[in-house]
């Protein structure tokens, strides 16, 4: 074992079926304390209802679940006082300012922050009197993670947070959450994008047909892909699957439009002998550009789906 | 209060952000204040005392100026010469008049028994055509006219509307700000704080009550000082009958949204409750007036039991004492409808 730390969140052998679905099947799952943990995967993979049963808003058919070393049959309301959870999509009441929202939420909460400060540390005084009604995605979004603080937590389950938000709201919410994490908060999030997993998470889990296919830091994931660099290019004519295929250290190439993607191991061996083969087939290169494999890209290898497919 | 200082108690936050919620939706207020209101205006004018109505007759045949003169010097009836029989039949089906009087030996009637005004007629006129013929009455009588405040409709309607509205008020608003709160998935976030559920559904109630309150001060005193409506019991009773009833329903309000996902099918379950009450409670007219065969269930409706004791409050002048039956109906469908609501109620 490298740490010590007991554990923030444990969950063993979880199962949920919904009907004939498994939407969790047979889970496993350990956050340390001061962790930023993030669930990765498509829609329905079962990212929310595995949240939602480390949560204790729902329960699991079978399998275990540990929070703070308690559990949620025997110990509920102690760790609804040390819990701060933000639902996927969840909306406040219109009618209601902003602060009568947030003082309302404190008044749930044995200790807790001051709403005023709340409204300052989500950059919201400005809406400070205005209706929830008619604030906007973001707005929104950050008053919800405003309640979900307003307990002063020791875990944040955060379920989709930065979904269909602009870039300037999205990074404010990360801008907190990371503020969260230096408090020495834990947090768990859902998230199907990997940026915010790259930019947020020490530790990712992907979930793929409620299961677990890959756990660890999000350069351990990448480092694991047999072709870590992607290789993107276009030529007049197009090269043929052949061609491609052929390029030292070539991993699933896939056409993309006019262009072709694949996967290398090494750009330094890839690129000339790419460019020579071309040149032998009587093909001129138009576009060419390289990335480093990103967790997108270990979904894809893991899956053969794109993450964003559905 | 600075909003630095200590927190309230989440049932007093819960209670306030509810009717703060109330009081910016216009339409919950029209629908608890200025609905009733303008339904007992509408039907008080509609049904006020007016004098006593003049029945339209018709008369046709060979002979009619005499018949005329017989049936015109009765305060009872407005007489109306057809030129013919096939006209004055069409009037009759077409209920422009209530009786059409055929002149010759003997006279005949036509009239449609089944029509109360049709046989109120028949009685007018054969009284002024046997008196015109001569007819003495032996026996002397004289009429002696009363229109007493208590025993008008207004009188009888307005305790009913006062116990519809306490009624669907409660139903209404307590089972749409839950199922919408479903909806939305507050309730859910709600849960997934510590707030103990059993403040969020008081705090449901006690908003209820301030409300109701409200409404039923509303509705009384435009009653007494508008149309006049007596006031025989004490007012500590009407008010203690009018929270008690609005608690029993609010237990109805809270059963009916406890289980429901959408708006559309609490809409359903609402109607499907109010309507049959609206119809046989007493509201408008006496529920006495259904089969006797169905009095039985009639009157273990909420709203009747609520209606009956409304009514003998306000109208009578009675105690709360005197009326076990209608409290204990009243008080077994809140204390029942609490206790079922409570068992199923579904958080998310």
């Amino acid at each position: 074992m490298e740490s010590v730390t007991p554990l923030a969140i444990e969950c063993r052998s979880l199962v949920r079926h919904y009907e004939d679905v498994r939407a969790v099947d047979g889970l496993d799952l350990a956050v340390r304390h001061g962790e930023c943990f993030g669930l990765l995967g498509p829609n329905g993979a079962g990212k929310t209802t595995t949240i939602e049963i480390l949560e204790g808003l729902n329960r699991p058919d079978s399998g275990e679940v540990s929070v703070l070393g308690r559990r949620w049959g025997s110990d509920e309301r102690e760790l609804r006082e040390r819990l701060g959870i933000s639902l996927q999509e969840s909306r406040f009441h219109d009618k209601l300012t902003v602060f009568e929202t947030l003082r309302l939420f404190r008044s749930f909460y044995r200790n807790g922050r001051d709403p005023e400060e709340a409204l300052r540390d989500l950059s919201l005084e400005e809406k400070r009197d205005a209706r929830v009604g008619k604030l906007s995605g973001g707005q929104r979004q950050r008053l919800a993670v405003a309640c979900a603080l307003t307990g002063k937590p020791e875990i944040l389950f955060l379920d989709e947070p930065t979904t269909g938000l602009d870039p300037q709201s999205r990074r404010q919410l990360w801008d907190r959450i990371q503020a969260f994490r230096e408090g020495g908060g834990t947090v768990l999030l859902t998230t199907h994008y990997m940026e915010e997993a790259e930019r947020l998470c020490d530790r990712v889990a992907i979930m793929d047909h409620g299961r677990i296919i890959a756990e660890g830091t999000p350069a351990e994931l990448i480092g694991r892909l047999r072709a870590p660099h992607i290789l993107e290019f276009s030529s007049d004519p197009p090269a043929s699957l052949a061609l491609v295929a052929a390029i030292p250290g070539a991993y699933d190439p896939r056409p993309r439009g006019n262009h072709w993607s694949v996967a290398v191991g090494s750009l330094v061996e890839a690129i000339p002998a790419l460019l020579l083969a071309l040149e032998e087939s009587g093909a001129k290169i138009q576009e060419l550009s390289t990335h480093r494999a990103k967790l997108e890209d270990v979904f894809l290898a893991l899956t053969g789906r794109e993450l964003r497919d559905e | 209060m600075s909003s630095a200082g200590r927190p309230l108690p989440a049932l007093v936050e819960l209670v306030r952000t509810r009717l703060l919620e109330f009081l910016r939706e216009p339409e919950g207020m029209f629908w608890v204040f200025v609905f009733p209101i303008a339904m007992a205006l509408a039907l008080g004018f509609a049904f006020r005392n007016k004098a006593p109505e003049v029945l339209p007759v018709g008369i046709a045949g060979a002979e009619t100026s005499a018949l005329r003169r017989a049936l015109a010097g009765s305060k009872d009836l407005k007489p109306e010469i057809f030129s013919s029989v096939a006209d004055g039949r069409a009037a009759l089906r077409t209920g422009k008049i209530a009786l059409l009087v055929e002149a010759g030996s003997p006279l005949v009637y036509w009239y449609d028994a089944t029509r109360p005004d049709a046989r109120l007629a028949r009685f007018a006129v054969n009284d002024a055509v046997q008196k015109s013929n001569g007819r003495a009455d032996p026996a002397p009588v004289r009429d002696a006219l009363i229109s007493e405040k208590g025993s008008r409709y207004i009188d009888f309607l307005l305790p009913g509307l006062l116990g519809l509205n306490l009624l669907s008020t409660s139903v209404w608003g307590l089972s749409y700000s839950i199922v919408n709160a479903r909806l939305k998935k507050t309730l859910k976030l709600m849960t997934a704080t510590p707030m103990r559920k059993s403040d969020y559904l008081l705090s449901q109630m006690f908003s209820r009550f301030v409300l109701l309150s409200l409404e039923a001060a509303i509705i009384v005193l435009f009653g007494l000082f508008v149309f006049q409506v007596p006031m025989r019991g004490s007012p500590a009773a009407l008010v203690l009958l009018c929270l008690f009833c609005g608690l029993a329903f609010a237990g109805l309000g809270l059963l009916c949204g406890s289980r429901v996902q959408t708006l559309e099918g609490v809409n359903g379950l609402i109607n499907l409750i109010l309507i049959p009450m609206w119809l046989f409670s007493g509201v408008f007219f006496s529920s006495e007036r259904f089969p006797a065969a169905l009095q039985p269930a009639i009157k273990a409706l909420p709203l009747t039991a609520a209606n009956e004791a409304l009514r003998a409050v306000m109208l009578e002048g009675k105690s709360l004492a005197t009326l076990p039956m209608p409290l204990a109906i009243i008080g077994l469908w809140g204390v029942g409808s609490f206790a079922i609501a409570l068992k199923i109620f579904r958080w998310q």
